[in-house]
């Protein structure tokens, strides 16, 4: 029964392919359409995942593959103001700002001002007609299509984020990207496929901002491919704040170079399900990786966060913290993978899993996984999955503070660790609103 | 101000108050003094509403409220006030949030209007002189990378903060050198009044050199067996408990 319902999404898709090549007027000869029409294949071959699937044993995915969605490019486009994305924008301080609406670049709506010489922030669909030499060497050589979700986001790869910046220059201000998805008249499949490029000691920072217009059931499933070239240092935060009826895939895949420095933040408060695979592979000595998470969870959300990271080169480092507070029935999974290899002596990998659960019926499903070829490492990795401690809680209310209040603030306590590394100020305290705003709870103000 | 009749009280399922009774008046400073595991810290938490010491007899009236009636935090907005023996830190949340915060809540409930920011920073620039406390303690996060007597301190400077009717110390001496535990004394004293009262729980009579008591009263086996003047404490660093717990078991033969 699974399996019918599974092959039937795959047919639903490639069947819709046509129509999408219909719609590229022309472009059909670029690179980029033999990468489709590859994926296109794997598309047929490929199953989408069971629970039978350990990497997808605790996330089901049959409530996604049940709907017919719509590829954004040939369903219709909601009209969005200017005006109206004000309100989903991260602000009080300057940013380059790309709006992407359904995983399609809306210029109108993007304001990405002055770069320096050499810089590209664009959309994909435009550096692919007018500079496609800038990216053919990037696209798609880091991501493998390994299952039906990321075969289908690169059969229909048509927009995304593209950031290339090129060597020794830092972009002084962080690239907002909001991703603003809607369905109207269509269920609506968005599709972003992003790539951000820092070359040799450059410096490049970026915040994807996804959020939803509107109520509507959607999906977006999403590719990112990262290269962080020698002593390159990129900084990608994420925040994930749609609506509880839509579905949101990604899948990250950095590479870094000697010296590079890759900081990823995963930072999720909306979804019914939602699915991370953040993958990292160190190509060089000397590379630092810092993964920061925090997921927030209530109602019925399904949370799965898949980390890895792929310690190939000796003298590498990497650091962890992923930490989630959930609350009603919602259901929260993480597996950390690190595999250390046999050249990858003195290696430096810590990983922290750190769960609390606020109600009877939330559950979380996290597991470490680590793999250790070389004898020469220094490799630590801890859960833990709690509640709010009584005795603090009575600490707060004992000076006069309500109970509400009192766990407000020791939720804040708990994701302080994960909060205080964002580098951008504003943000960090605007992200902190979030919290409160997504747990519907009272809010401690600080000042 | 407050009166406990015949309190009796347990944690996990085991009975450590065994029937105490206590008055205490305004302008008064009672001192609880005992062996440990006589109870003492449990009748500060229960007094300040722990639920994880529950009351199974008796009852406590404060102002001529049931007070075991109320929530912990009904309990501040009352007056109450416990200077805890562990201080929590709370990351994140900035000692001038959470104090704001608290003071704000005691006002409202008592239908005073909110303190405005400059009131407020004024409020705090005085009573952290008192102390002798860094302006800059006030950004820092509530007791996070504070040492043991730094923490003490703290919990003084929210004393003075929240100006509570009602005040316990809970074990304030402990972990205290000499110069801390005369700044945290000063910071009593200073707040003592004939409108508010003590109760000051403690396993050495050191702290009671600076904060002199009107009362002092032997706590052992969850029963007050022995109370008395400012001199029974001097007796009881003299002699220890041994001589107070044969002369009660003299009276329980008899």
């Amino acid at each position: 029964m699974d399996n019918m319902e599974h092959k039937s999404a795959n047919e639903w898709y490639v069947s819709k392919f046509k129509v999408f090549e219909d719609k590229l007027n022309g472009q059909s000869k670029s690179f980029l359409h033999d990468i489709r029409k590859n994926a296109l294949n794997n598309l047929v071959e490929l199953s989408f995942p069971t629970n039978k699937n350990e990497e997808w044993k605790y996330t089901n995915v049959a409530p996604i593959l049940k709907h017919n969605f719509l590829p954004a490019i040939i369903s219709t486009l909601p009209k969005i103001k200017k005006e109206e994305t004000k309100q989903f924008l991260f602000k009080n301080f300057d940013y380059h700002l790309v709006v992407f609406v359904n995983g399609l670049f809306a210029e109108e709506l993007s304001e990405i001002g002055h770069l320096p010489k050499g810089v590209i922030v664009d959309g994909l669909n435009r550096i692919a007609k007018n500079n496609p030499g800038s990216i053919d060497k990037y696209i798609n050589k880091l991501s493998k299509i390994d299952n039906a979700f990321n075969a289908l986001n690169t059969a229909y790869s048509y927009d995304g984020l593209v950031v290339i910046v090129p060597e020794g220059i830092v972009l002084e201000k962080p690239i907002q990207v909001l991703y603003l998805n809607s369905s109207k008249n269509d269920l609506v499949l968005s599709l972003p496929r992003n790539l951000v490029v820092a070359g040799k000691n450059s410096q490049v920072s970026v915040i994807a901002n996804y959020h939803s217009y509107g109520d509507k059931t959607y999906f977006s499933n999403i590719i990112t491919e990262v290269y962080a070239e020698e002593n390159a240092i990129v900084d990608l935060y994420k925040t994930q704040n749609e609506n509880d009826e839509s579905y949101h895939i990604e899948k990250v895949q950095a590479i870094q170079k000697k010296n590079s420095v890759f900081n990823h933040y995963n930072i999720n408060f909306g979804g019914a399900i939602v699915r991370n695979d953040i993958n990292t592979m160190h190509d060089g000595q000397n590379v630092e990786t810092h993964y920061y998470g925090l997921y927030l969870a209530h109602g019925k959300q399904h949370v799965d966060n898949h980390t890895f990271i792929d310690h190939a080169k000796p003298n590498c480092m990497s650091n962890e913290l992923y930490k989630g507070i959930l609350d009603d029935n919602s259901r929260g999974v993480f597996n950390g993978k690190i595999i250390v290899r046999q050249d990858a002596q003195k290696t430096n990998a810590y990983q922290q899993n750190k769960t609390i659960l606020l109600s009877k019926t939330a559950t979380i499903d996290t597991k470490p996984q680590l793999e250790i070829f070389a004898d020469d490492v220094k490799c630590s990795h801890g859960a833990t999955v709690g509640h709010l401690d009584d005795t603090s809680e009575f600490y707060i209310r004992s000076r006069g503070v309500p109970q509400e209040l009192a766990k407000s603030m020791l939720i804040r306590a708990f994701a302080n660790d994960v909060i205080d590394t964002v580098k951008i100020e504003p943000l960090k305290e605007q992200i902190n609103h979030m919290i409160f705003e997504h747990l519907h709870r009272v809010e401690v103000e600080n000042k | 101000m407050l009166s406990i009749k015949n309190l009796y009280a347990n944690v996990d399922g085991k009975e450590i108050l065994k029937g105490i009774n206590l008055e205490i008046k305004a302008g008064e400073v009672h001192a609880i003094m005992g062996p440990n595991g006589s109870g003492k810290s449990t009748l500060a938490n229960v007094l300040t509403g722990n639920k994880n010491y529950e009351v199974t007899n008796g009852n406590v009236l404060f102002e001529g409220r049931d007070l075991l009636d109320m929530d912990p935090e009904t309990r501040a907005r009352e007056g109450m006030f416990l200077a805890f023996q562990y201080p929590i830190e709370i990351p994140g949340i900035s000692n001038a949030t959470f104090l704001k915060t608290a003071l704000n809540e005691i006002r409202k409930y008592n239908n005073l209007s909110e303190l405005t920011s400059t009131e407020f920073l004024d409020r705090i620039k005085d009573k952290a002189k008192i102390l002798g406390l860094d302006d800059t303690l006030i950004s820092r996060a509530v007791n996070v990378g504070f040492s043991g007597g730094e923490k003490k301190r703290n919990e003084i400077f929210q004393m003075l903060m929240l100006e509570p009717k009602f005040v316990l110390l809970d074990e304030t001496d402990s972990g205290l050198d000499i110069d801390a535990l005369r700044i945290v004394s000063s910071g009593v004293n200073i707040y003592r009044n004939p409108n508010n009262a003590f109760l000051v729980v403690t396993h050495y009579q050191r702290l009671l050199n600076y904060i002199q008591p009107d009362y002092v009263h032997v706590l052992y086996k969850g029963k007050i067996i022995k109370s008395g003047g400012k001199e029974l404490a001097l007796e009881l660093e003299e002699k220890g408990y041994d001589w107070i717990k044969s002369e009660e078991l003299e009276t329980e033969k008899v």
